[in-house]
C-alpha cells in the first residue's frame, strides 16, 4: 500500500470523477440497483447542495455552490463543460419500501457530514439502548455499504477496457449535451 | 454529533489486524489502559483517552459496558484548555507595567518580555480548567469496520495514535484510494490499473 498522505493527495481526483459519475447516473436515470446489483430497490436523488470546482492550472481554482431546495443545477452543468468536477454533493438514498437516508459526501476524504437516518426508536431506557445503537449502526453500515459498492463499481467501469468508448463517451455526451 | 442523534458526520476507517488472544479482553485491556484520566492533571494542556458511552465523564469501564451486540461502542473525549488571547494580553499589559515599577526602568527587552509571557501562560494554564469534548466511535470488528463520529482534523489524528496505541491494529482512513485497497475484490493487475489511473477530462466528442 501506498504511503497514506500520498495517496491522499494523489487519488483525490477519484473521488470527485465519482461524484460527478452519480450526477450523471442520477441525470439519466440509471438504476441504481442493479448497478450495485442490490435485492431492494435503490434510488438516488440530488439533494439540496452540490459544489464543483475547476483547477484553472495556475494553482487557483473556481468553486461554483449551488444551494438550496430544487435549486436549478444550470451552473453546474456549465462549470462541467468548462472542465469542473463535483467535490461535495447533498444526496438523497432511497432503499426498500420506505428507508430515506439524506448525507453530504466530500469527494476527496468521502467524509459524510448531515446524515439523517430513517428514524429510530427515541426512549432512551437502558433496556431499549442497545436496541436502538444496534439499528443505528445497522443503517450507518447499510447506507455506506451503498455507497462503497457504487464507488468500486465506477472504479471497475473507469479501468475496464470499453471505458473510454463507452462509460466516458456517454457522460461526455451527457455533459456536452449531444 | 454522536451515534444516537439526529443528524451524524463521520470519518470511517478499515481496522487492520486481528487480535491473537480473546477480543473482548483486548479491547477492554486497550481501552481501560487508555481511558482518560478520572482527575484532570492541572499542568496539561491537552489530555485524550477513551470513556464508556455511557459515562462519558465517569471513565469506569468496569461498571459501563462498551459491547453492544456484536459491535463495540465508546467515545474519545478530548480535554483542552485553550487560554483566550486577550486574557494573556491582558496579563502581559499589567505584569510589564509591575516589572517597569519595581526595576524603574522604562522598557523591557524582548527577552524579558518572553520570560514574562512564559510565566504568565503557566500560571494561566493551571488556573483555566479544561473543556471536554466527546466523540463517539462504533467500531464493528468482525468486519473491520470503524466510525468516528466527527470530521475535524485534529481528532481524526489524536483517535488514529490513540487507537493503534491502545490496540496495536493500525486504523486506515477510508477514502477513495483505501476503499480500493481495504474494500475491492480487485486482482493484483486491476489494482495496478488503479494506480496508473490520471484526471479524466470531459471533452466534447
Amino acid at each position: 500500500m501506498l504511503d497514506i498522505a500520498t495517496a491522499y493527495n494523489k487519488y483525490i481526483f477519484l473521488g470527485n470523477e465519482f461524484l460527478t459519475w452519480i450526477w450523471f447516473l442520477i441525470e439519466k436515470e440509471k438504476d441504481i440497483a442493479s448497478i450495485i446489483e442490490s435485492k431492494e430497490p435503490v434510488s438516488l436523488e440530488i439533494g439540496n447542495s452540490l459544489v464543483l470546482e475547476n483547477n484553472l492550472g495556475d494553482k487557483s481554482k473556481e468553486k461554483i455552490t449551488i444551494k438550496g431546495d430544487k435549486a436549478g443545477l444550470e451552473e453546474g452543468t456549465t462549470a462541467l463543460k468548462k472542465g469542473a468536477f463535483v467535490t461535495e454533493l447533498n444526496l438523497l438514498c432511497k432503499m426498500g419500501e420506505e428507508e430515506e437516508y439524506k448525507f453530504t459526501i466530500k469527494g476527496e476524504s468521502f467524509n459524510i457530514t448531515g446524515l439523517k437516518t430513517p428514524s429510530t426508536q427515541t426512549t432512551k431506557s437502558e433496556d431499549e439502548l442497545e436496541g436502538i445503537i444496534l439499528e443505528k449502526a445497522y443503517l450507518l453500515l447499510k447506507v455506506t455499504g451503498v455507497i462503497d459498492t457504487l464507488f468500486l463499481k465506477y472504479i471497475e467501469n473507469r479501468i475496464s477496457d470499453n471505458w473510454k468508448s463507452k462509460g466516458l463517451q456517454e457522460i461526455n455526451n451527457w455533459i456536452h449535451g449531444s | 454529533m454522536g451515534l444516537i442523534s439526529s443528524t451524524h458526520s463521520m470519518s470511517r476507517y478499515h481496522i487492520e489486524g486481528r487480535f491473537e488472544a480473546t477480543v473482548m479482553d483486548e479491547v477492554r485491556r486497550g481501552l481501560t489502559e487508555n481511558a482518560i484520566p478520572k482527575q484532570e492533571n492541572e499542568y496539561e494542556e491537552l489530555s485524550a483517552g477513551w470513556t464508556p458511552y455511557e459515562s462519558p465523564y465517569n471513565p469506569d469501564f468496569e461498571k459501563f459496558s462498551f459491547i453492544f451486540g456484536t459491535y463495540f461502542l465508546f467515545s474519545l473525549r478530548i480535554d483542552k484548555k485553550s487560554i483566550p488571547a486577550k486574557l494573556v494580553q491582558k496579563e502581559m499589559a499589567l505584569a510589564i507595567e509591575k516589572k517597569k515599577e519595581e526595576s524603574g526602568r522604562d522598557f523591557l527587552s524582548k527577552n524579558e518580555k518572553s520570560e514574562l509571557k512564559e510565566t504568565i501562560l503557566d500560571v494561566l494554564i493551571h488556573r483555566i480548567p479544561s473543556i471536554p469534548t466527546i466523540y463517539d466511535i462504533l467500531w464493528s470488528y468482525e468486519d473491520k469496520n470503524l466510525f468516528l463520529f466527527t470530521t475535524q482534523k485534529a481528532a481524526n489524528e489524536l483517535f488514529e495514535t490513540l487507537f493503534l496505541n491502545s490496540f496495536n491494529l493500525k486504523p486506515i482512513r477510508l477514502f477513495p484510494y483505501t476503499i480500493v485497497e481495504t474494500k475491492s475484490k480487485f486482482s493484483a493487475s486491476e489494482r495496478d490499473r488503479v494506480l496508473s489511473l490520471s484526471p479524466l477530462k470531459y471533452v466534447k466528442g
